[in-house]
């Protein structure tokens, strides 16, 4: 039997930055037409190493091989001519230019004077086609979905001539049908002879896709195992370092009256038409309610109309039954709505304030930290102090930018200060997007705490299992109107998949 | 002890302008020498006219005063994430209001000068927060509305006063009273007649009340977090567009005490103006150069007032055109901006730093 070649090796690499040691002694070896997964938590030192592998970052000990040759990645050039293309996880696409000139960028074929863009076209078409990607070679990037953004993003290293394919958490921003077309995609690749490199901390697609798992913690290999040989249950003991459990661990909601009442509330989106349509559902004490849904359904437009950050134009939202329509985020914020945001960098967090401030990012104007327009500083650090042990973020000090922390950490820390607030009803919008399973099991115990105390709790997600494993009631939403309330014991993922896309309503279930 | 201040002067924040600084005077230099002038002798001349004599150590500082009040309008402004260019015509406006006030109120010294500076420092701030105003209502970028604000600021203050305070036929207007009028008699001289006046002080302790009202204060907190991240402070309930209107109009305050303080301190009159007197635009350079923070605009506004001031000694000590000393100014603003390109040059000085801790 021939001997399947090794197309990458990466022997005792070591990296460090000032502070931490990112990449400690790392052996990787990757054979030809393998799906290869780096798992591990964020912070664990993924994005270094093949950010060395693209020749982002020179490592200071070891040395990489490619097709069994030792080369120097001085830069992501040479990298592009050893045939490596990444995918990064944030899209680095010119919006308004088209799919062509966007793939061509940089690299672009002339005919004489002039860029050659009909036969770049073609040629774009060809792969698209050749790789089943069904990617519009003209249309513009502004135009298309984030799924065919990114598979224009895979196209630019075809393009460019890559057998190696780096993706990093390319499922971070996808829906799940985006992510099951991307799953094919990757499929189809391998098979079109290329190997990929996959950076996830996500053990499904791990198990649905890949061949060969480099488990990292902490910098360091902590184990290198073939997928079919291990179980999810395994991976995520190796990547923590612990057991963790999956099953949400949550007794039998005792629910009572209504905390938020949304009656028929309907908003317009960015561009101009309605993304919320007369709206209605409650919220009640000692419940969490999942709204369930594909993104760009009105979810975002519901949180921020319910938190007072986008106008209402008709309807009535109440918060234990006073009015709170179209009043002022502060005003909201002080009759009792804490509200973790779904873009933790955008709204969460000043990432250059440190962490000390923004645990008073909300009350930093109550008398116990303002006196007479003059901030007591002693006073913010010792809550911030106090916040920080309590919830377990893990930061240099309380001094460190915000920016400075993992995204796991800095999660916690809005958790933290929303929590703390003790609001009687706690908005989560998409609270473990992008983090690891040790601080998704973390946040989905603080959010049950919650509900246990008797709050209200209201959890947007798009990961369909987060809904099912944490709520109480799911609340399905579809072009801006809820078109269901159901039980997750009762139904399936089949059932809420239906309703999810419109294709089944469930009457009267507006008001459960 | 040692160590620590061996820190500040080798922390990252302090090496890259000094090593700009060098930079441009090397790069002055270079300049000088390709127009056959002799560069030491040139900077030699500079230093000499400076630190030379009383008089021209006096009107240095006159020179960087204003300096330092343009230089923390554009970084207060620059610090809520707003980009003032109109520190110029906040700066005339100080002047024309105060200017007004010492010539035609009639009042004891006490009241009059301090009045003279308030309604100087209001008429600033109010003319920074038209443009604070333009960006909080109708989204108006405040670049544009700034720069268009100082060329109406100079108009405008020529119309008043050849309207009311110029008499017919002449170019400057009447005196201020001798009540409004902040120079320190004793001090100026001292030396040798330069004309010393009280606004140093006071730009002193605006750069400390920069310092505290930013820092320390539940204002200063709203005013950074809108500058760092609009989108979390509306998440975290506090008004983005009063927060814009109020660092416009606080930056305006100090842009126009800076007038104020050149009117009733320096020339105790106002002219007709052909043109900008320019220290809003060096105060953009100066909080460049500051890193907009209060300590680093006054080191940036002295040593603009240094240069500046210096540069005629340069013409008669060594020939050397006034124009060249632009020329070094350019560079270290270039050298300040491109700071990739200084850490390269100090690089050996930080690895040694590195090794050592």
């Amino acid at each position: 039997m021939e001997q399947v070649k090794t197309v990458v090796e990466m022997r005792g690499i070591t990296k460090r930055f000032p502070g931490i040691v990112a990449n400690d002694n790392i052996n990787l070896v990757v054979k030809k037409g393998e799906i290869h997964a780096l798992l591990g938590e964020n912070g664990a030192g993924k994005s270094t190493l093949m950010n060395i592998l693209f020749g982002l970052y020179q490592p200071e000990e070891g040395e990489i091989l490619i097709n069994e040759k030792v080369v120097q990645i001085t830069n992501p050039n040479v990298a592009n001519d050893l045939g490596i293309g990444m995918v990064h996880q944030h899209f680095m696409l010119v919006e308004p230019f088209t799919v062509t000139e966007n793939i061509i960028l940089g690299n672009e074929p002339k005919k004489g004077m002039k860029i050659d863009i009909e036969s770049a076209a073609k040629e774009v078409a060809e792969l698209s086609k050749r790789y089943k990607l069904m990617v519009d070679p003209m249309a513009k990037i502004e135009d298309i979905s984030v799924g065919m953004q990114q598979r224009v993003e895979i196209l630019k290293t075809l393009y460019r001539g890559a057998d190696i394919l780096i993706f990093d958490e390319p499922t971070a921003v996808l829906t799940p049908q985006e992510i099951h077309e991307l799953i094919e995609i990757l499929k189809n690749l391998v098979k079109e002879g290329k190997t990929i490199i996959l950076i996830t901390h996500k053990l499904k697609e791990i198990m649905a896709v890949c061949d060969k798992v480099t488990i990292i913690r902490r910098g360091r290999v902590i184990d290198s195992v073939t997928v079919a040989d291990t179980n999810p249950d395994d991976l995520a003991a190796k990547m923590v370092g612990r057991e963790v459990n999956f099953k949400v661990d949550k007794t039998l909601a005792t629910p009572k009256e209504a905390i938020l009442s949304v009656d028929k509330v309907t908003a317009l989106g960015n561009r101009g038409v309605n993304a919320l349509n007369q709206i209605s559902f409650d919220v009640r004490a000692g419940e969490i309610l999942g709204i369930a849904g594909v993104d760009g359904n009105g979810q975002s437009e519901l949180i921020e109309a319910l938190t007072g950050l986008r106008k209402v134009q008709e309807g009535k939202i109440l918060l234990n039954g006073k009015e709170i329509t179209n009043h002022t985020p502060r005003v909201i914020s002080e009759s009792g709505l804490s509200h973790i945001p779904e873009d933790r960098h955008k709204r969460g967090l000043v990432l250059d304030f440190s962490m000390s401030e923004n645990m008073v990012l909300e009350t930093y104007f109550y008398p116990e930290f303002n006196k007479g327009g003059f901030l007591n500083y002693d006073a913010i650090d010792k809550h911030a102090a106090k916040l920080i042990e309590e919830f377990d973020v893990r930061t240099p000090s309380i001094h460190t930018p915000a920016r400075a922390l993992s995204g796991g950490n800095q999660q916690k820390a809005i958790i933290a200060r929303e929590v703390n607030k003790d609001p009687d009803l706690l908005i989560a919008a998409q609270p473990t997007r992008g983090l690891d399973v040790g601080a998704i099991e973390f946040i989905h115990r603080r959010l049950i705490e919650q509900r246990d105390k008797g709050k209200a709790v209201l959890l947007l997600s798009l990961e369909l299992d987060e809904i099912m494993n944490v709520s109480d009631r799911i609340a399905v939403i579809y072009e801006g109107q809820i078109v269901g309330i159901v039980d997750p014991k009762q139904t399936t993922e089949q059932e809420l998949g239906l309703m999810m896309s419109g294709g089944k309503t469930i009457q009267g279930g507006g008001n459960g | 002890m040692n160590s620590k201040i061996r820190n500040i002067f080798l922390a990252d924040s302090t090496l890259v302008p000094l090593a700009a600084i060098l930079l441009g005077l090397i790069t002055g230099a270079i300049f000088m020498l390709a127009g056959g002038f002799d560069p030491i002798k040139a900077y030699g001349s500079l230093l000499d006219k400076v630190f030379g004599t009383s008089y021209g150590f006096g009107e240095t500082i006159r020179q960087i005063t204003p300096l330092i009040f343009t230089g923390l309008s554009v970084a207060f402004a620059f610090r809520t994430g707003l980009f003032n260019i109109g520190a110029e015509g906040q700066f005339i406006m100080g002047m024309l209001a105060s200017a007004y006030v010492g010539i035609s109120f009639d009042l004891p010294f006490i009241i009059h000068a301090p009045l003279a500076i308030i309604i100087g420092a209001l008429a600033g701030g109010l003319w920074g927060a038209i443009a604070g105003y333009l960006k909080a209502a109708r989204g108006v970028n405040e670049v544009i509305t700034t720069i268009m604000l100082n060329w109406t600021a100079l108009y405008f203050a020529n119309f008043i006063l050849n309207a009311f305070l110029v008499p017919q036929g002449k170019q400057n207007s009447e005196p201020v009273k001798e009540s409004a009028i902040i120079t320190i008699g004793w001090l100026s001289d001292m030396f040798d007649n330069a004309r010393l006046h009280w606004g140093t002080l006071l730009a002193l302790i605006a750069a400390v009340v920069f310092y505290i009202l930013l820092w320390k204060t539940k204002t200063g907190f709203e005013l950074r977090a809108v500058g760092l991240n609009p989108h979390a402070s509306e998440y975290a309930g506090m008004n983005v567009n009063k927060n814009v209107m109020n660092a416009m109009f606080i930056g305006g305050l100090f842009a126009g005490i800076g007038g104020a303080c050149e009117t009733l301190g320096v020339f105790h009159y106002m002219s007709i103006m052909s043109a900008m007197p320019g220290y809003g635009m060096d105060g953009i350079a100066v909080a460049l150069i500051g890193g907009n923070t209060p300590i680093g605009v006054v080191l940036g506004a002295i040593l603009f007032g240094i240069l500046s001031f210096g540069a005629s000694g340069m013409k008669f000590g060594a020939g050397v055109p006034v124009e060249l000393i632009r020329v070094v100014i350019a560079s270290v603003i270039f050298f300040v901006a491109a700071h990739g390109i200084v850490r390269y040059f100090i690089k050996p000085l930080l690895a040694r730093q590195k090794e050592e801790s």
